[in-house]
């Protein structure tokens, strides 16, 4: 049965449902928290329908079923916008979101990152800011967070078994002092709560057919739907939010699976479309009372957009690894995660292992190169290890989302143009985080070891960052818009600072969080 | 009459052909016999057989078998149903040819390899590059070849090699985790 078939459905005039547009980790956690509060709810999401049987064993096939192709454009000194140009980021567009393609580390950020500015101090060229809130207002919300998403070593929750490409990682770092396991995971290690245990498939990328890593596809939207307080379209692409003369929004118009315009009357709209499409749907919504568009006065929509700074160490050896075995990252090393500024840069990084399957090694290895070194290094893939090094990147007003009005997508809408330039800092941290991971290989033998660039984005953050004051962002410490105060941002755009761990638990239980207030708020008539 | 240059090859029915170099090579193992042919329906078997060669230096493996580059052929010959990459290609193909003073299929290795080297960043090595980056490593017959499983991982590694490396110490149970029973 589908798992919108039997759903309660609300009108299109119903002005009482909240909208919540995406159902990835921020929109789908927050519909089924609303929805279990009795809170009629009705999401939004401009991607299709699959199952975990629809899942496919094949990367480039699987990239063109989920990955969000719409068109996007970039512009900056990152490296990225020579490579794939038109592909800043590698997110998903169907029910779950990117909550389908994760890899399932859910790491919570350490206190001193939630104060950045205070940690870190005045980097010249970015535009630090302290969260509007500490690690102990989340730490509750982090441990119901690892609780319903399963994450290993939490809860009693054994860690997962680790593959060949871990026992690589593992001794290296042993050599060095470094710490390693197989971290925390949002993937059963034994059966739990209604979901099967990881069998190693290695296609964490593309979508966990076990249903072992958690998603929102078969977690809380079928659990926010059982409430009868949630519907959920799918194939409904949000073109713009509408307000009324005093400035609340109204309204969601969206295109339908048969691209016929609607219009979703609301209480309440939640935008979690990620980084990149939440801010250019807020600037899609301009207005004459918003002509900078939604939530824009302080001039900060879009801007500040973080996308961690990455890089991937890949290492040939003698005898082989079959990394692409198991789970995709299946071992971490969190010693460089600190911050020590002796190191030459602030903040810090992880090192996780990474694999790709051979299409997706040709296509990222070293994007644009041809000859022998290429393919030397593709002779060995079956004596490769990998890591992927991601650390907290700065953020800065000139990195931004901003509308392309050359470019329009399927629906006449001006698509997101992506701009980001490399900070000194997060330059410095790549070297660093190339040198240790490269160590950390050659400790166990490496025959060669090989630097590969960014991939497109996974962890789009920031662009609609919550802060203490008005000025200085765009929503407050509950995701709440400073501007309009029935409008919220409810996904990874709200990271006052990226750091250095992979977002998607953070995201969870900042919407946990929002769910509580935005309930509060709903029950005392004060939004 | 008058034939168009598309018809015609495609009345001319233009098939690329070659043989398995490594009777005892992974490939070998999942062919079904040694000899492959590859039918065109956009490229002339001379264009064909030159773009196979040019793939062959842009991405060089010397005991990669033609068969699996005659793949990125296959979908170049595909993309020329397009008239512009038809043009593209056929005209990449005669400049080679040009600069070769006849047939650049006829020059030594160093001086075809010097040829190609010459015409990179150019939109006819560009089609070719960015084809063949995916279509070279996209297949069954190179997963043989390079040593990636494919689509035989859906079931789960779990009891079929994920943790089989033997070359370096065992982890602890502590940092890793109890294979489910």
């Amino acid at each position: 049965m589908s798992l919108t078939e039997k759903q309660k459905t609300f009108s299109h005039d119903d002005d009482n449902v909240v909208v919540i547009i995406g159902s990835g980790a921020g929109g789908g956690t927050l519909a089924n928290e609303l929805a279990q509060q009795g809170i009629d709810t009705v999401v939004l999401e401009a991607g299709a329908l699959h199952t975990t049987a629809d899942f496919l064993a094949d990367e480039w096939a699987s990239f063109n079923q989920l990955a969000w192709l719409d068109p996007r454009t970039t512009s900056g000194s990152f490296r990225l916008a020579r490579d794939f140009s038109g592909l800043p980021a590698w997110i998903v567009k169907a029910v779950g979101g990117t909550t389908i393609h994760w890899a399932g580390a859910s790491l919570r950020l350490q206190p001193h990152e939630f104060k950045a500015r205070t940690t870190y101090g005045d980097i010249k060229g970015a535009n630090l800011l302290d969260w509007p809130i500490s690690y102990d207002d989340l730490e509750a919300y982090y441990a119901n967070a690892e609780d319903r998403m399963g994450v290993t070593r939490t809860n009693g929750i054994g860690g997962l078994p680790g593959n060949n490409n871990f026992k690589v990682m593992h001794a290296g770092a042993q050599k060095l002092g470094y710490n390693c396991n197989t971290g925390h995971m949002a993937i059963n290690s034994a059966p739990r709560k209604g979901r099967l245990s990881c069998q190693q498939r290695g296609f964490c990328f593309q979508g966990c057919r076990f249903g072992a890593k958690w998603s929102t596809l078969y977690t809380d939207l079928p659990e926010g739907i059982a409430t009868g307080h949630m519907e959920l379209r799918a194939e409904s692409h949000v073109a713009r939010i509408e307000h009324d003369k005093k400035g609340r929004v109204n309204a969601v118009v969206y295109f339908d699976s048969d691209g016929k315009e609607q219009r979703q009357k609301a209480r309440v709209v939640a935008v979690a479309g990620n980084s990149i499409e939440t801010p250019r749907l807020l600037l899609n919504s301009a207005s004459s009372m918003f002509p900078d568009g939604l939530a824009n006065r302080s001039g900060q929509v879009g801007r500040n957009y973080m996308r961690h700074m990455t890089g991937s160490v890949y290492a040939t050896f003698e005898k082989p690894v079959h990394m692409y075995r198991g789970t995709t990252m299946a071992g971490i090393i969190r010693d460089e995660a600190h911050n020590d500024p002796s190191r030459g840069f602030v903040a810090g990084y992880e090192m996780e292992t990474l694999s790709l399957g051979l299409p997706f090694m040709a296509a990222f290895l070293n994007p644009g190169a041809w000859g022998r070194e290429f393919t030397h290094s593709m002779d060995q893939y079956a004596h490769m290890a990998g890591m992927w090094l991601v650390g907290e990147d700065m953020p800065r007003e000139s990195n931004r989302i901003t509308l392309n009005p050359d470019i329009k997508d399927a629906h006449g809408m001006p698509v997101a143009n992506v701009h980001y330039d490399d900070h000194d800092n997060d330059l410095a941290m790549r070297e660093h985080a190339f040198g240790r991971g490269e160590a950390i290989y050659n400790a166990v033998g490496a025959l060669e070891t090989i630097r590969t660039p960014p991939y497109p984005s996974t962890h789009n953050l920031g662009s609609c960052r919550m802060s203490a004051r008005a000025e200085d962002g765009v929503c407050n410490s509950v995701g709440q818009s400073h501007d309009i105060p029935n409008l919220f941002i409810s996904d990874g755009s709200q990271f006052t600072t990226s750091a250095a761990e992979n977002p998607t638990l953070t995201i969870v239980a900042l919407a946990v969080r929002q769910a509580e207030n935005l309930g509060r708020m709903l029950k005392q008539g004060t939004v | 009459m008058s034939l168009s240059r598309r018809a015609f090859l495609r009345n001319s029915r233009n098939v690329l052909v070659g043989t398995l170099a490594f009777s005892n090579g992974a490939i070998a193992l999942l062919a079904p016999s040694r000899a492959w042919s590859l039918p065109l329906n956009h490229l002339s078997e001379a264009e064909g057989d030159t773009l196979l060669k040019v793939t062959r230096y842009i991405f060089p493996h010397a005991t990669l078998e033609d068969a699996v580059y005659a793949l990125v052929v296959k979908d170049l010959d595909s993309a020329a149903a397009d008239n512009t990459v038809n043009n593209l290609l056929s005209t990449g193909v005669r400049t080679l040819n040009d600069r070769s003073g006849g047939n650049w299929r006829n020059l030594g290795t160093e001086e075809q390899f010097r040829l190609v080297e010459a015409m990179a960043g150019s939109p006819f090595f560009e089609k070719i590059r960015s084809t063949a980056v995916v279509s070279l490593y996209n297949n069954e017959l190179a997963f043989a070849h390079f040593g990636y499983q494919g689509s035989a991982g859906d079931g789960g590694y779990l009891y079929a090699g994920f943790n089989d490396l033997d070359w370096l110490p065992e982890p602890p149970l502590k940092d890793s985790g109890v294979i489910p029973t």
